[in-house]
């Protein structure tokens, strides 16, 4: 039986569990009297019993399935001869490799030999009775806690409550949830991280002025040794951010301003959902746009002026990155600045300001802290960004602050670094999660700074 | 004295006025200058918006058309061998049918040149052709087939004829014969098919996008399956039930924050515990969907919340004022009042996971994958992903081929938020 039929056949034996309970239910009514005598309505012994049947049985599915594969691989490898099971350990993870790709009707890598062929059969055999030892498990389990919870109802059996108490809990695991992808991203990066910081110290990786990741293979090799200082990433990350804010900010918030102070209905009702448009956009589309148009156009435009502009400008991605954060920019500012009260305004007025004098000297000072978390939350934004930079930004880590060279970011290097085969033992690839570690630390700092500003900003006017 | 004092008095008064006045221009026309910067700032946002469509569509819309070229093959019964159809030599068949459609083409070096019109995508339909139907062979046949991409670049007006012939893709003898094969009204544009039906190739004729629409399609379906329940469930918990303490207020201070954090980093985690830590297979729709539904989840969790917010407290109060216990109050009341708010935001969530990239590129999405995959664990790519690997490409004609792949991306997204915000306003209620 496979896991797939023990599960189905699982789910029928809960909706007969199910059944089960609630003519139980019923049962148990009709001797006290009718079904206003029962503490809950029948479905809630039925559920209750499905639950029942099912829960226990499922988590011991999980748990041998987590398992399965290493007790029989070992089993597996205790069989086999001697001379192969002293083998060093990842010459022995070859062979045990060959066996499960036997085992599955795979290419094998080495040759079969007879004592492999032996032990594949050896290891289908054993797959074979977990399989069926699987199932007499869970369904007998199933039974088991059917027939146990059956024999507990009673009109005075709350159902309802075991049942809700059951459901509150899976809402609680899943809100917890989100915990454990923190926690989950923090270990990951973490463990990886520090696996990196012992092959290069912390403060190589933070003051170093020259990123070349490429690493010599073997200790003979010319030329790449591998320099893991930060420095010229997170310069270029940031000039590209810079130039996206100074792009993205004042239109952003220009735009603002006009939608929430000047526009009338009609044209709000127009104009936001289009600038929003610039949001829904994937940023891969954005990539292709900014490497295929705007890049040249950049590059021609520098030639024209007689300035040298290399194909893949700090300036193109910049640009490009700056318009996708203008909706960022522009629909946050324009809730925090619908928030101020309109008194502010209104008295502004009645001393005969103009509407941009009100604007500039009540509005804009009012909803100050607003703005500045929406724009650090950009800035978090442009600094996580990925697909424009890989797109139209370049690999070479130059330290400069000219906007027409090449320049790279943190999260170019971590796609470079990972894309394709890995080896999670060179610092090349543990840089990746050193770089994100960097990543993750920067932009939760500008979040919760900026999530907090915001947060203080909207209860001092509610 | 008095008189003197009178005008001092006059005096100030018209000054007041006067300061008044003597600004009011300047005013006006400072404000005029601030309402102008304002409405310059959108129509620049919206002229962005409006180049980027522009740019995507005049590089693309001609890749639903392709170029094909009219073969008449005689399907030689000496070539092919009756015993094993499936592998006899249909490019040679190829060859020797334009080798008779030119016949003063001499020399190893011109008949390369001359085979170079066609696709190679041509034998594998002959191939085809003579396997559903083995009764064709020995007869003459007219068949269309796919032209070179260099071939389609040039019909198609990219390339300009005025360059010297070694900067060319294609040398004037080939040009030539394009020019007497259009002559003869053997060369025609048709209805790009393969464009739709294909899995991914070396050869942008040959090159579709459904290997990667079907791998999203998989992924997406993982993603929501995984995030909706969860994510509604985890609203219902935050809204309805949570005790206001230390513990619920760090979960929602969480979602916050990974709602903001990174894709990239999600594909980190994606890598380091699903790959690394569990052993699920790379490149796999399951893993995608897995990292996803991670990134949707604060989407449709902060959406759903709106949603349960928005339903007013009578109605709690009406239903547990006839009994109903918390959970069948939020059940039977609550939840299918707000679901409509929910599907909104989930539909928006499921959009934002249609356009993500990053995260699958760490997670082995970026593979050369030719096959449809048919099921979760099939080694599969994405949309975007193959928007990125296309872009990637050196070939003239992928230009075209990514930006008609964006257009099919762009028109998913937009049928999926009309969708949302008809949903929105169907069901969209003013208590």
């Amino acid at each position: 039986m496979s896991p797939a039929t023990i599960l189905t056949v699982l789910l029928i034996f809960s909706s007969v569990a199910y059944y089960l309970g609630r003519k139980r239910a019923f049962a148990v009514a009709g001797k006290a009297g009718g079904i206003r005598y029962l503490h809950s309505r029948p479905t809630y012994y039925g559920a209750l019993t499905a639950l029942w049947c099912g829960i226990p049985a499922l988590l011991l599915f999980g748990l041998w399935l987590a398992l399965e594969d290493k007790i029989i691989t070992n089993l597996v490898v205790s069989g086999l001869p001697e001379a192969i099971r002293t083998l060093p350990e990842n010459r022995l993870n070859l062979v045990v490799n060959d066996i499960k790709n036997l085992v599955n009707g795979n290419v094998v890598a080495g040759a079969v030999t007879a004592t492999i062929q032996e032990a594949a059969v050896h290891y289908r055999n054993l797959k074979a009775t977990s399989n069926a030892a699987l199932a007499v498990g869970v369904f007998s389990l199933g039974i088991v806690a059917t027939a146990v919870i059956r024999s507990k109802i009673s009109s005075t059996l709350r159902a309802r409550n075991l049942v809700e108490q059951l459901i509150e809990y899976f809402l609680i695991a899943c809100s917890c949830l989100a915990i454990l992808t923190t926690i989950g991203i923090i270990l990951s990066v973490l463990f990886e991280a520090i696996r990196f910081f012992k092959a290069v110290p912390l403060t190589d990786f933070l003051f170093g002025l020259e990123w070349s990741p490429q690493m010599a293979i073997r200790a003979d090799q010319v030329g790449s040794s591998g320099a893991f200082g930060a420095i010229p990433v997170l310069s270029g990350t940031l000039m590209i951010s810079a130039i996206a804010m100074l792009v993205a900010v004042p239109i952003g918030l220009m735009s603002a301003i006009y939608l929430a102070e000047y526009a009338n209905r009609r044209f709000r009702d127009i104009a936001k959902p289009l600038l929003e448009i610039l949001a829904g956009i994937p940023t891969v589309v954005y990539g292709f746009f900014a490497a295929i148009t705007v890049a040249p156009f950049v590059r021609r435009l520098g030639f024209t002026l007689g300035l040298d502009v290399s194909s893949e400008s700090a300036l193109a991605a910049g640009l490009v990155m700056g318009i996708m954060i203008i909706p960022f920019v522009s629909s946050l500012s324009d809730d925090v600045i619908n928030a101020v009260p309109q008194a502010l305004r209104d008295g502004a007025y009645s001393l005969g300001a103009t509407r941009s004098e009100t604007i500039k000297q009540v509005v804009l000072p009012a909803a100050l802290p607003g703005i500045v978390g929406s724009i650090l939350l950009a800035v978090s934004r442009a600094i996580g960004e990925t697909m424009i930079v890989v797109m139209a930004a370049g690999l070479a880590a130059n330290l400069t602050l000219n906007p027409f060279k090449t320049v790279t970011t943190v999260t170019v290097q971590i796609v470079t670094l990972l894309i394709g085969d890995q080896e999670f033992d060179s610092p090349k690839t543990l840089a990746a999660f050193a770089l994100g570690l960097l990543l993750f630390v920067v932009t939760l700092l500008l979040n919760v700074i900026a999530l907090h500003v915001v947060r203080r900003y909207r209860e001092q006017y509610e | 004295m008095n008189k003197d004092d009178s005008k001092a008095n006059k005096k100030v008064e018209k000054r007041t006025i006067d300061i008044v006045h003597q600004g009011l221009a300047k005013r006006y026309r400072a404000e005029g200058r601030f309402k102008f910067y304002g409405l310059a700032a959108i129509v620049m946002s919206l002229l962005c918006l409006a180049i980027l469509f522009i740019s995507i569509v005049g590089n693309g819309y001609k890749a639903f058309r392709q170029t094909y070229v009219e073969l008449e093959v005689f399907f030689d019964p000496a070539i092919l061998d009756h015993e094993n159809l499936s592998a006899a030599n249909y490019s040679g068949l190829v060859k020797s049918t334009l080798r008779k459609m030119f016949p003063e083409v001499k020399g190893r070096s011109e008949k390369r040149e001359l085979y170079k019109l066609v696709s190679p995508g041509a034998a594998f339909q002959l191939r085809k052709m003579v396997l559903k139907d083995p009764e064709i062979i020995g007869r003459s046949i007219s068949v269309w087939v796919p032209a070179d991409d260099d071939v389609d670049m040039l019909i198609k007006g990219y390339f300009s004829t005025d360059a010297a012939e070694n900067a060319r893709r294609l040398s004037d003898k080939q040009l030539a014969w394009i020019e007497q094969l259009r002559e003869q009204g053997k060369v025609k544009k048709k209805f790009n098919t393969t464009f739709f039906t294909a899995g991914d190739s070396r050869e942008p004729e040959l090159a579709g996008i459904w290997g990667a629409a079907v791998g999203s399609f998989f992924a997406l379906l993982v993603t929501l399956l995984l995030s909706f329940p969860i994510g509604v469930a985890a609203a219902v918990y935050l809204e309805e039930f949570a005790p206001k303490n230390r513990w619920t207020d760090l979960i929602e201070v969480n979602i916050n924050n990974l709602a903001a954090v990174p894709s990239i980093v999600f594909g980190l985690l994606g890598l380091a515990v699903f790959l690394n830590f569990f052993g699920f297979p790379r490149s796999a729709p399951l893993v995608g969907g897995m990292v996803l539904s991670l990134m949707t989840l604060p989407i449709i969790i902060i959406a759903s919340r709106a949603a349960l917010q928005s339903v007013p407290p009578s109605i709690r109060e009406g239903a547990l004022g006839v009994g109903a216990s918390k959970m069948q109050m939020v059940v039977h009341h609550v939840l299918p009042l707000a679901l409509p708010g929910m599907l909104t935001g989930t539909i928006i969530g499921m959009a934002r996971a249609l356009g993500e990239t990053a995260p699958l590129l760490m997670i082995g999405m970026v593979a050369f994958i030719v096959d449809i995959p048919r099921g979760f664990t099939d080694p599969a790519t994405v949309l975007p992903v193959q928007i990125y690997l296309w872009a990637d490409s050196p070939e003239r004609a992928f230009v075209e081929r990514t930006s008609a792949a964006i257009m099919v991306l762009l028109a998913f997204l937009m049928l999926m938020n009309a969708a949302a915000i008809v949903l929105r306003k169907k069901f969209e209620k003013r208590w």
